[in-house]
């Protein structure tokens, strides 16, 4: 397999605080490699080091095949960059930190002002674009940092956080165009993120930071089938009766009540659905809705580090 | 080629920045006028100048412009703090562009703005009676890049140490004030105690000033060529400095 970011034993510290602690990634070709983790776990530490931005303590990083100390200028020409934090001026029209940027980044003349066109039609400013940047929303604002990162067609594009504080329409609009992009253009993505639904939805590998560290790395679908813990909520009409006789079934491993609700604890529910409906209709208990949970990062997170993700917030 | 291009691009923000804030164009202009017609008359009308026609408002021209650089080269090149805290410094920082390309386009950009403003000071001579010819105007452009040259350097300089805009009344007290003060800006600079005398000599802005005055009014404390030695070294070597510094700094700097 082909790795487009390879870290080995990567170290950032602040005086004597490790803010990454020996971190080995391994990004695959044309991914979107999501990087998920509480505040403060090392999110932004670990792409500012792939950006050149800080110097690793310890250990090294490849991006694009360049060593990110040795060769960094060959890294900023592979790389296309969106901050956590704001990094627009003021003063500059919509266009005109397009125009910069596609300068700096050496976009030939003749190709200029076409990719600017179609940086400007994907991110959807309309009039906005020649007007200052001090009158764009913060959503127009992300969507221009987003544009900008990818006018130099950059083979890896970080995100970091590029949804933080967007709203929902915002944030899955921003969603579909990250996915396009990595369908249509020969870009691979690393982002973190400290939602959990995004990871899920956009990244095909995920690696969970905490405290410097990566706790595990796989599909999303991998971490989650490893937890082997499906939810079957259901509501039924004799809640005390029904627990007692599902107590006796071997493939319960828990048994919750919240409310009137009853919420079993299974592995590989969708097999199972059907079972419990017939197991209540046989013991004379009627089942008035039934619903199948499988589990989610925020799961997994917590298996991993035994608190939820916004525990800290 | 790309290193140029940076340049130019670096160049192209300062001044549409520039353009951009009005206000800063026309306190630019009209703080000078309040020191030459308020300060030049006051002062004037109370000590005796006889060398110069045209007085001690005369007098005061070359180095009311000389200030007027001080305060747009320094502030302009302080403006990285700024760019700094709004994060745009980055964007400009992660770009694969040289950090001496950078500096460069930052000064160039800094003084051409400086040379806008001492244009129209030049422009306004007839207010305090200073005759002005087209060679004395083009050459005094050529000494106002040069003196903006070296202090938009020393800006930047000192912007790479400085993390907020805290530090800026200690930069005003500590470098800008004594730098315009001693510069012979307000008063001859010959027959000063020697503490003074030795002080006044070591601000690169003297020299500056002195040449404006020898191509202004064509009367100087030292001669022409002098005074353009010093300032060009004083140019070179901050710009170089800045560089460097830059250079070196580049992971504090982002
Ligand atoms: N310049 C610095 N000096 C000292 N400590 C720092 C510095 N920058 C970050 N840290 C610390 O390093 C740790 C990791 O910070 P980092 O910004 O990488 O976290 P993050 O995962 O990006 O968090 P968030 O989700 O809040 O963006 C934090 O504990 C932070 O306090
Ligand atoms: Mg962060």
């Amino acid at each position: 397999m082909e790795y487009i970011i390879e870290t080995t034993d990567i170290v950032k510290k602040y005086d004597d605080f490790t803010a990454v602690d020996g971190v080995n990634l391994k990004v695959p070709k044309n991914s979107v490699y999501g990087v998920l983790g509480p505040n403060g776990a090392g999110k932004t530490t670990l792409i500012s080091m792939l950006c050149t931005i800080l110097h690793p303590t310890s250990g090294s990083a490849k991006v694009n095949g360049y060593d990110v100390v040795q060769n960094p200028k060959e890294v900023r020409e592979s790389i296309g960059i969106v901050f956590q934090s704001r990094a627009l001026d003021d003063m500059l029209t919509g266009r005109e930190h397009l125009q910069m940027h596609a300068s700096l980044y050496g976009v030939p003349q003749d190709v200029r002002e076409k990719r600017i066109e179609e940086i400007l039609d994907l991110i959807a400013l309309g009039k906005k674009a020649d007007e200052f940047v001090k009158t764009y929303s913060g959503g127009m604002k992300r969507r221009l940092e987003i544009g900008r990162g990818l006018i130099h067609h950059p083979k890896v594009l970080f995100l970091d956080e590029p949804t933080l504080g967007l709203d929902p329409q915002t944030r899955e609009s921003i969603w579909e165009y990250i996915k396009e992009l990595n369908q249509h253009q020969d870009v691979s993505v690393l982002m973190t993120t400290h939602y959990m639904e995004e990871a899920d939805k956009l990244c095909d590998e995920v690696a969970i930071i905490n405290q410097g560290q990566i706790l595990t790395a796989d599909s999303p679908k991998n971490l989650k089938r490893e937890l082997k813990a499906d939810t079957i909520t259901m509501q039924v009409d004799k809640l005390e009766e029904f627990t007692r006789l599902v107590e006796d079934l071997d493939f319960v491993k828990e048994i919750f009540i919240k409310d009137s609700e009853i919420k079993l604890m299974v592995e590989r529910g969708e097999n199972l659905v059907a079972e419990l409906v017939n197991f209540a209709n046989k013991n004379n208990i009627f089942v008035y809705s039934i619903e199948l949970e499988h589990p989610n990062l925020e799961d997994v997170f917590l298996k991993y580090t035994g608190r939820t993700i916004q525990g800290e917030r | 080629m790309a290193e140029l291009e940076g340049i130019y691009t670096i160049w192209l923000r300062e001044n549409k920045r520039f353009l951009r804030y009005r206000s800063r164009i026309l306190t630019s202009v009209v703080t000078p006028l309040l020191w030459l017609l308020i300060f030049g008359t006051g002062l004037g009308s109370a000590v005796r100048f006889g060398n110069i026609p045209g007085g001690y408002q005369a007098f005061l021209f070359p180095g009311i412009i000389g200030q007027t650089i001080l305060f747009t080269s320094i502030f302009s090149g302080l403006s990285v703090i700024q760019d700094r805290q709004f994060g745009f410094l980055k964007e400009i920082l992660v770009a694969p562009i040289s950090r001496p390309s950078i500096v460069l386009g930052k000064a160039i950009g800094i003084s051409t703005t400086a040379i806008l403003q001492g244009l129209v000071l030049l422009i306004l001579s007839f207010v305090v009676n200073v005759p002005m010819t087209i060679p004395v105007l083009l050459a005094s452009l050529v000494v106002i890049l040069i003196i903006s040259l070296g202090l938009s350097g020393l800006g930047l300089l000192i912007a790479s140490f400085t993390d907020s805009m805290e530090g800026f009344n200690l930069i005003m007290s500590f470098i800008v004030m004594p730098l315009f003060l001693l510069s012979g800006a307000l008063f001859p600079v010959t027959g000063l105690p020697s503490w003074l005398q030795v002080a006044v000599y070591l601000d690169p802005l003297t020299y500056g000033v002195d040449a404006l005055r020898a191509i202004i009014l064509q009367s100087s404390a030292m001669p022409l060529h002098i005074d353009l030695a010093v300032i060009i070294f004083f140019a070179v070597v901050m710009i170089l400095i800045s560089a460097l510094v830059f250079s070196k700094k580049e992971q504090s700097l982002m």
